[in-house]
């Protein structure tokens, strides 16, 4: 008896068959059964498209086709595969750049040229490549999924070869390798279960993307600031390991640069890139860029610790969706590993967009913006994959998730902006007003939140976040008063917070020395800004006072532009604390007013 | 296999349906009727019913017409003959010269594979200091020109057309008006670029169907141009009209509206297009200007709000002018530390001058006292705007360095501008009173 596919091999071939083709969707009648989620490949010729299940009505399946669905026919045949859609785990994906289906795109570009060509399919991880495997468990030894059979060097780190993670209850070892030299899919483990099932293991496993890899003692409080030497967002709306923050701004705000400046300078051991439905310059320019900085950690080059999955907006939208759950994976797995891991998605927008797109050719009842009733759901369950935690053998490792938002006309009272604002802890929106006006970053100084830890002292911030509001509440009223009606004080205290933006908020992405500072840094300054704010300052008149702040910032951002070590360092604050020490003076002989 | 079939089913808008078999998903028919025939190409397939978008629209289709399939998807000729002739929007000529049917490509290919990008690093040149100064326009760069109606876009891209350094421009017009069409055509002829041009136009009286394909076209020959090493100029006007035929289709079709009647993949389908811009390792390059028209001037509009999340930046032009403010080229950071040192501070501070003058002159309309540096940035509001944001104005990148130079040292003490001191030591000039012409 055969299939009713045609086939005579099996009764049970597991296929279908194309009823229907609208953009990205397909509707197969499956003749077995299917899972939801699962992967089917649809058969063009000799080329195999890749598609996952997310809707079945009876004899009917409905697919997202993760590929150009240009050509396919009704009655084509559809292959399931019975999985669900999965990543390659092992040593190797450092330093690599995939896209959204965990391709290595320098791979597909050896094979095929300039462009990418649809239904090719290639090993996440080398098959050649040799890792020096070393032990660390022997014979005899009970261990359960994600304890640590051995190691093998990968760059910087020691990547450790685990247990399955997929595997349930305690093993005991059977066999382990020697130390030596092993390709990925060599088995390197027999692992005996109670029963007395012998499981073999190599180098490389499979998990599901769509699940969190939880294989961790217990969830931790994010509590460490984790510094990305930005100062607006360590001093003012901090981050901290483990938990989660969002971009969201219009466009032209400085997302991307913000973003790229937090993946190039924050203190993490490792960095994953979700480019998601963006532009594919940014993500060649970080390509061509990161081989070549050197990260001041490591003193290695900065690709070393960085993983970047690349899904650009006019690859096909349905694996844009599957791109971010890739990328939080890789993640989780390093995470395992007892490392710092920092994940930044550019843009979370896009993949939302990409549900929307299913969700509408599946016909599901729009909500607010056409967008499906399950966006905030699903948008929170992503967030929550960040954590820091520790694992069964004691270290800690941590999953940070940093994610811009694209919000439609800049609004930020759009769904997907709504929904990320809840379930993260940090909130660093971009402002037009502040793009336009250079003042980059343009992080909203008011609006703007953190619930974590600042490296400042909170008296001291306090006290410039009072000047910031006052300044902006003396710079509304002046608009309608007018300078004249403004009070040298109420003037002065708006000099105050116009000084402070400029020389503490704002940034200068691409200079060497601006562009990074250290918490050390960041502190001394901030001080000394606060030292300023404490001094007793009156002018004569206004022009006066503005004069001597056009000055003051001046001399303050040159001296943001000098090493701290540096000669003119000191030279320069020498001058600051002269300029500060003549107003201080001459504001005895002036009268209050 | 039964390829022609002479029953439509159904007629909704510009989209027919049919009942047949062994159709592929994207493919083309003709469908003559005795009026002649137009092209219509697949885009859903359900169970035997074929629905296929007609690109000559289907006024005056009868149900018996006939259709016939083609077995591939929409091709364009490519060769150097190309250059110097005028299309239309489904690729025939315009020029009343013999149609050219060579060398046949598909159009809307795959996108390229980001590792085989180039970071962009030629600075393009325009002789505008707005776009050469303040947003530098790179080569493999996409950028749109936000305006509206009425404004000189047109002329500003057919300026840059003749002024840009480049090897190859492909226009593509989108329901452009047939006065603007024959502006373009004379403006090149005229400067003697259209032997380097290769016009695809789809005028407002044409179907609008047709309007969608312009893109495509223009990209895949412009694709293939680059690959032989050709720097590639891809001017469309306008993007407006492209949306709004999507938009047309996708109501047509029942597609679940997204954001004021846009299909919710209007993003994707707007990236598809601006994303071939690019510069490829080891041959040439493509640059795209797009001309977006804001309906009703409203940024937050889905067209303009899209394609500002897709393009590295953009051009506003208002009231015949580039804004400084929201105009952004993304790009130019990856040139303008190689240009001159002075460029980057140049641009920043005159900009941050610039919008203390809005504040200043906003003042002075309401009425309020003016102090003496409000004074100062008045004159050199004045100034800026005459001498720099003019489109008229025509000088290179050095010149109008200098010229930058000379306004603020006329206008400012050099504490008041915020350069730091090692370039005001270099370039503030002595002589404020000099002028250059």
């Amino acid at each position: 008896m055969g299939c009713k596919c045609g086939s005579i091999e099996s009764a049970n071939c597991h296929c279908g068959r194309i009823v229907g083709i609208n953009g990205n969707m397909l509707t197969v009648e499956f003749f077995d059964s299917v899972k939801q989620n699962e992967i089917a490949y649809a058969i063009l010729d000799d080329i195999h498209l890749k598609a996952e299940v997310v809707r079945t009505r009876g004899r009917y399946a409905d697919l997202q086709i993760l590929e150009e669905p240009k050509g396919l026919k009704v009655g084509g045949h559809v292959d399931f595969t019975g999985e669900l859609m999965a990543v390659e785990l092992g040593p190797g994906l450092l330093t690599q750049i995939f896209d959204g289906l965990q391709n290595p795109l320098p791979g597909l570009a050896k094979q095929c040229g300039f462009f990418l060509k649809r239904g090719m399919y290639l090993d996440a991880l080398s098959r050649d490549k040799e890792w020096e495997f070393t032990p660390a468990v022997k014979k005899g030894d009970t261990l359960s999924a994600g304890d640590t059979l051995g190691t093998v060097p990968e760059g910087i780190f020691v990547h450790r070869i685990m247990v399955p993670f997929s595997l349930k209850g305690r093993y005991s070892v059977e066999r382990i390798a020697t130390h030596g030299s092993y390709r990925v899919s060599e088995i390197i483990a027999e692992l005996q279960d109670m029963k007395g099932f012998l499981i073999k293991v190599s180098m490389v496993q499979k998990w599901p993307v769509k699940i969190p890899l939880n294989c961790y003692h217990e969830r931790l409080m994010p509590t460490d600031t984790l510094m990305t030497k930005i100062r607006m967002v360590d001093t003012f709306f901090p981050v901290a390991r483990g938990g989660t923050f969002c971009i969201p701004g219009p466009f032209g705000a400085g997302k991307t640069v913000l973003q790229q400046m937090i993946s190039k300078n924050a203190e993490v051991d490792i960095v994953v890139v979700a480019a998601c439905g963006e532009r594919a310059g940014e993500v060649a320019g970080t390509l061509r860029e990161f081989p070549e900085l050197i990260d001041p950690r490591t003193g290695k080059s900065l690709m070393e610790r960085t993983v970047i999955i690349c899904n650009t907006s006019s690859m096909p939208v349905a694996a844009r969706e599957a791109s971010i759950y890739t990328a939080v994976t890789l993640a989780e797995y390093y995470r395992q590993m007892g490392l710092h891991v920092l994940l930044l998605v550019d843009s979370t927008s896009r993949w939302a967009q990409a549900l929307r797109e299913v969700s509408g050719r599946l016909e599901e009842i729009p909500g607010d913006e056409a967008f499906p009733a399950y966006l905030e759901s699903v948008i929170a369950a992503f967030y929550e994959r960040a954590a820091i935690v520790k694992l069964r053998d004691g270290t800690v490792g941590s999953v940070t998730i940093g994610g811009t938002v694209s919000p439609a006309g800049g609004n930020f009272d759009e769904p997907v902006t709504q929904a990320t604002l809840k379930v993260v802890g940090a909130f660093l929106g971009l402002s037009r007003e502040r793009s336009n006006a250079r003042r980059y970053p343009a992080i909203h100084p008011l609006e703007s939140w953190s619930k974590y830890w600042s490296i400042i002292k909170s008296e001291d911030l306090k006290l410039a976040q009072k000047i910031l509001k006052d300044g902006n509440d003396i710079a509304q009223m002046m608009k309608v008063v007018g300078e004249e009606g403004t009070s040298i004080d109420d003037f002065v205290m708006y000099l105050k917070s116009e000084y402070l933006d400029a020389v503490y908020m704002q940034q200068n992405a691409f200079h060497a020395v601006d562009g990074a500072v250290s918490a050390e840094r960041q502190r001394y300054i901030f001080n000394k800004i606060v030292k300023t704010f404490g001094t007793k300052m009156a002018f004569h008149s206004k022009d006066e006072a503005r004069t001597f702040f056009q000055i003051l910032i001046q001399k303050t951002k040159d001296w943001n532009y000098m090493a701290m070590e540096s000669d003119e360092f000191q030279k320069i604050e020498a001058e600051l604390d002269k300029m500060i020490g003549e107003v201080a003076k001459n504001a005895q002989n002036i009268p209050e007013n | 296999m039964r390829r022609i079939y002479r029953k439509i089913e159904q007629i909704v808008g510009n989209v027919i349906t049919v009942v047949a078999g062994e159709v592929s998903y994207g493919e083309l028919a003709t469908i003559t009727t005795p009026e002649g025939s137009s092209l219509a190409q697949v885009i859903r397939l359900d169970g035997d019913r074929v629905s296929l978008q007609v690109l000559a629209g289907t006024k005056g289709i009868s149900t018996n017409a006939e259709i016939r399939f083609l077995g591939h998807s929409m091709q364009t000729p490519f060769s150097k003959s190309l250059l110097g002739r005028i299309f239309t929007g489904s690729g025939e000529p315009r020029d009343k010269r013999p149609a050219i049917t060579e060398n046949l490509i598909d159009i809307g290919g795959p996108s390229v594979n980001p590792v085989k990008r180039v970071t962009p690093g030629n600075m393009i040149p325009t002789g505008i200091p707005m776009i050469d100064v303040f947003n530098t326009l790179v080569e493999s760069q996409k950028l749109p020109i936000f305006s509206v109606a009425g404004e000189p876009y047109n002329s500003l891209l057919a300026r840059i057309a003749m002024q840009a350094k480049v090897d190859i421009i492909i226009l593509g017009g989108m329901g452009l008006k047939h006065d603007d069409y024959l502006f373009f055509r004379d403006v090149l002829e005229k400067n003697g670029a259209l032997t380097r041009s290769i016009l695809f136009i789809h005028t407002a009286a044409d179907p609008t169907v047709e309007c969608i394909l312009v893109p495509d076209l223009c990209l895949a020959v412009a694709e293939q141009f680059a690959l032989q090493g050709k720097r590639v100029l891809v001017l469309l006007t306008d993007m407006t009209n492209f949306a709004d035929s999507i938009k047309e289709i996708a109501n047509t079709m029942e597609q679940i509206p997204s954001n004021r009647g846009y299909p919710g993949d209007l993003y994707s389908q707007l990236a598809c297009r601006y994303e071939k811009a690019a510069a490829f390792e080891g041959a040439g390059s493509i640059t795209i200007l797009a001309v977006t028209t804001m309906p009703g001037d409203d940024v937050t509009h889905p067209i303009p709000d899209n394609t500002g999340y897709i393009t590295e930046g953009q051009f506003y032009l208002r009231n015949g002018r580039i804004e400084p403010f929201g105009s952004l080229s993304r790009l130019k950071q990856h040139v303008n530390n190689r240009t001159r040192e002075d460029h980057r501070s140049i641009m920043d501070s005159m900009i941050q001058l610039y919008a203390l003058y809005k504040e200043s002159f906003e003042k002075q309309s309401m009425g309020f006292r003016i102090s003496a540096w409000d004074k100062k940035l008045l004159r050199y509001g004045e100034r800026f705007e005459h001498e720099m944001m003019d489109l008229n104005v025509n000088i290179s990148l050095d010149q109008a360095l200098d010229l930058g130079w000379y306004i603020l040292a006329d206008c400012f003490q050099p504490a008041e501008t915020g350069i730091t001191t090692k370039l005001i030591e270099k370039f503030w000039p002595d002589n404020t009173r000099m002028s250059i012409a």
